[in-house]
């Protein structure tokens, strides 16, 4: 029982990591049709920007494990990775709108030269980000089930940043603008909606969200160059189960699949796992080819 | 043969002439290279058949697949696997002994046979990419969904093969081979003969592909990718089409991925995975998508400056593949061939300006019609 619901919870916390990788995906799918390939390298420059802040507090401070740092980094790895995102959405996305495959292939470009800067700068190997004292430990909610304080900090994290996005889609102008581009970018265009600005916003938001899940991400184990990789497909079967770039989908599906991968890999193996989910995920396709929230066309 | 010549009269100067020098030229390169830039050439050659399998189904049918290194490595592993056997006399091989195996596990002891072994390299993956290409058209996605899921592919089968150590050689894949048909394989007479091999189904494979695309299924896979819609009206199943068409694909880099292997002697997971699936798509990008000429150069192009620049420097190698991936898109769409044709990049950027313009000329019912098409969408 207790084993069960461990697994439950570990599920959930790779849920709510894969959330916030997928919502990001979605936003730029569903407004410009363009999914970015170099996202997973976004999630790294969040989990470096920790990293780099925390040497340079130990540099200055001698103090490795400062509650501040870490406090700091998590907005600041929302803003590199937000402005990175922005530079390569002017930089190189819109000029290719029109063709959503060649853009997938542009932000490859993209993944592979981050990779190898950070490589440059960092090194090759993994390396450790130390949690503040207050995230160690565990929460006992019964004798054998024991919650790591860390992974629930990673949910409640997620949690915040998801009544932000509902913020800031469903009650700013922002994103009002943001959501009428979406539902007709002619239409709001001619109604005076910089769609231009819209799109590198949102671009922006996209990168900062993985950036935030980086940062989570250094809490859970080493980090290296290649840290994004291994979430990135999984986040990309997120956005495919979920639909058409729908926020209430890519929750959903979010929830399936890392609660799925979690109950399958304990069952089985990981590889396994993934290959049963892949297999159900295309099956689902058979059934509700648009994932699992519709969007109602006119 | 009357397509042939068909296809043939009026243009047989300008587009047959440089085919025929190309081909002239790959058959006395052996003569001119070293025994070590031979083969790195003869690799480079099955990349371009690679690459023209997946020109195929990008460039022609429309539908990016970053899942081609997998249908490369199936066909490679069924290779990898009849040369292996063919070295142990049909026992059991080193790999599956380490790991425990007592005897060949009964799916992997017909690749032993040349008539079973050998057929498999096309079979094997036009029958993976065909039966998930069947569910996944039929479905009708398509466009980045569809490099998403064959992303995904390429992970999970690549993933698959480390995990299955006792069957695939895991990480290291499967290596260290003797003999081929009796012959020696890294003996330089061998290795010539299977350059030549090479060479030879590089030009049917060309050949094949040409016939096909001008023919009237080629056709209907064109106008597929242009407008999969007005295709569908007329009567045509596109899922089957492009079913077909992605199983041909799979199979065509599955013998590409059967002629490296006796050529480099080892075929990995590595040659699976994500990455180099999307590094084809570059291949075929840099060349031209959507001819026949272009993912050739392009592949042999693009491995040529890999194997010049990462050996030297591996940190300017990766920096040049990310620009070159972006350059590739962004300043040159129509590739290599592209600059043959005069088809610069100026006409991308300009685009806008010219649909504008198109539009004003239609009048209000070409500007109403564009409302409607985009908003239905």
């Amino acid at each position: 029982m207790e084993v069960w619901a461990l697994q439950l919870f570990n599920g959930l916390s790779l849920s709510s990591i894969l959330l916030l990788i997928a919502l990001g995906l979605a936003l730029s799918f569903g407004l410009m049709n363009v999914i970015n390939l170099a996202h997973g390298e976004f999630i790294m420059l969040g989990a470096y920007t920790v990293y780099a802040l925390q040497q340079a507090a130990m540099a200055l401070t001698g103090d490795v494990s400062s509650s501040v740092t870490f406090i700091m980094a998590i907005p600041l790895s929302f803003v590199v990775a937000g402005a990175v995102g922005m530079l390569v959405e002017a930089g190189l996305i819109r000029f290719l709108y029109q063709r959503p495959l060649d853009t997938l292939l542009a932000t490859v470009g993209v993944g592979i030269f981050l990779q190898q800067l950070a490589r440059s700068i960092f090194g090759a190997p993994n390396v450790q980000v130390v949690a503040p004292w207050w995230l160690t430990g565990g929460l006992e909610l019964t004798d054998g089930l024991v919650l790591p304080i860390k992974r629930l900090f990673i949910i409640a994290l997620v949690l915040v940043c998801i009544a932000g996005l509902y913020w800031y889609m469903y009650r700013s102008s922002e994103g009002r603008r943001t959501r009428a581009v979406m539902q007709n970018r002619e239409m709001a265009a001619s109604l005076g909606v910089s769609t231009r600005r819209v799109d590198n916003l949102t671009f922006a938001l996209g990168s900062g969200l993985a950036g935030l899940a980086g940062c989570g991400l250094t809490l859970i184990g080493p980090i290296g160059p290649s840290l994004g990789t291994f979430y990135i497909v999984d986040a990309f079967i997120v956005v495919i189960l979920g639909g058409l770039g729908q926020i209430p989908g890519t929750i959903l599906a979010a929830l399936i699949i890392g609660i799925l991968n979690t109950v399958f890999e304990f069952g089985t193996t990981a590889v396994v796992g993934k290959v049963l989910v892949f297999a159900m995920v295309i099956l689902f396709l058979q059934w509700r080819p648009n994932g699992l929230v519709r969007v109602r066309g006119r | 043969m009357s397509a042939l010549l068909q296809l043939s009269r009026g243009t047989l100067v300008t587009s047959w002439a440089p085919l025929i020098v190309m081909l002239a030229l790959l058959l006395l390169a052996p003569f001119v290279l070293s025994d070590f830039r031979l083969g790195l050439l003869g690799k480079f050659l099955t990349f371009a058949i690679l690459a023209l399998a997946l020109n195929l189904i990008w460039g022609y049918a429309g539908m990016l697949s970053l899942g081609h290194g997998v249908f490369f490595g199936l066909g490679g592993y069924a290779m990898g696997m009849f040369m292996k056997l063919e070295g142990t006399g049909g026992k059991l091989p080193d790999f599956m002994f380490w790991s425990g195996l007592e005897e060949l596990p009964f799916f992997i002891a017909p690749f032993k046979y040349a008539w079973f072994a050998l057929p498999m390299v096309f079979i094997l993956p036009a029958a993976v990419a065909g039966g998930l290409g069947y569910l996944v058209f039929r479905s009708r996605i398509t466009g980045v969904y569809f490099a998403l899921i064959t992303q995904a592919l390429s992970l999970i089968v690549s993933i698959l093969f480390i995990g299955q150590q006792p069957y695939t050689g895991g990480t290291n894949g499967i290596t260290n081979y003797s003999t081929l048909f009796g012959y020696q394989v890294f003996s330089p007479g061998t290795q010539l003969t299977l350059y030549f091999i090479t060479v030879i189904a590089l030009a049917v494979v060309y050949l094949v592909l040409r016939l096909v695309v001008n023919s009237r299924s080629g056709r209907i896979m064109i106008a597929m990718r242009d407008d999969e819609n007005r295709v569908r009206f007329m009567g045509y199943d596109p899922a089957i089409l492009k079913t077909i068409a992605f199983a041909a694909s799979g199979g065509i880099a599955g013998i590409a991925g059967a002629l490296f292997v006796p050529q480099v002697g080892i075929i990995s997971p590595s040659s699976m995975g994500i990455l180099q699936s999307i590094e084809i798509a570059v291949w075929v990008a840099v060349g031209g998508r959507g001819t026949l000429a272009g993912p050739i150069i392009g592949a042999v192009l693009v491995n040529a400056a890999k194997s010049g620049l990462s050996e030297s420097f591996p940190v300017i190698w990766q920096f040049f593949l990310g620009g070159l991936f972006i350059g590739a898109v962004l300043l040159f769409p129509a590739g290599i061939m592209g600059l043959f044709r005069g088809e610069l990049s100026r006409e991308r950027f300009t685009r806008p300006l010219t649909r504008i313009r198109e539009l004003k000329q239609q009048g209000i019912g070409g500007v109403v019609r564009q409302w409607t098409t985009t908003s239905f969408r």
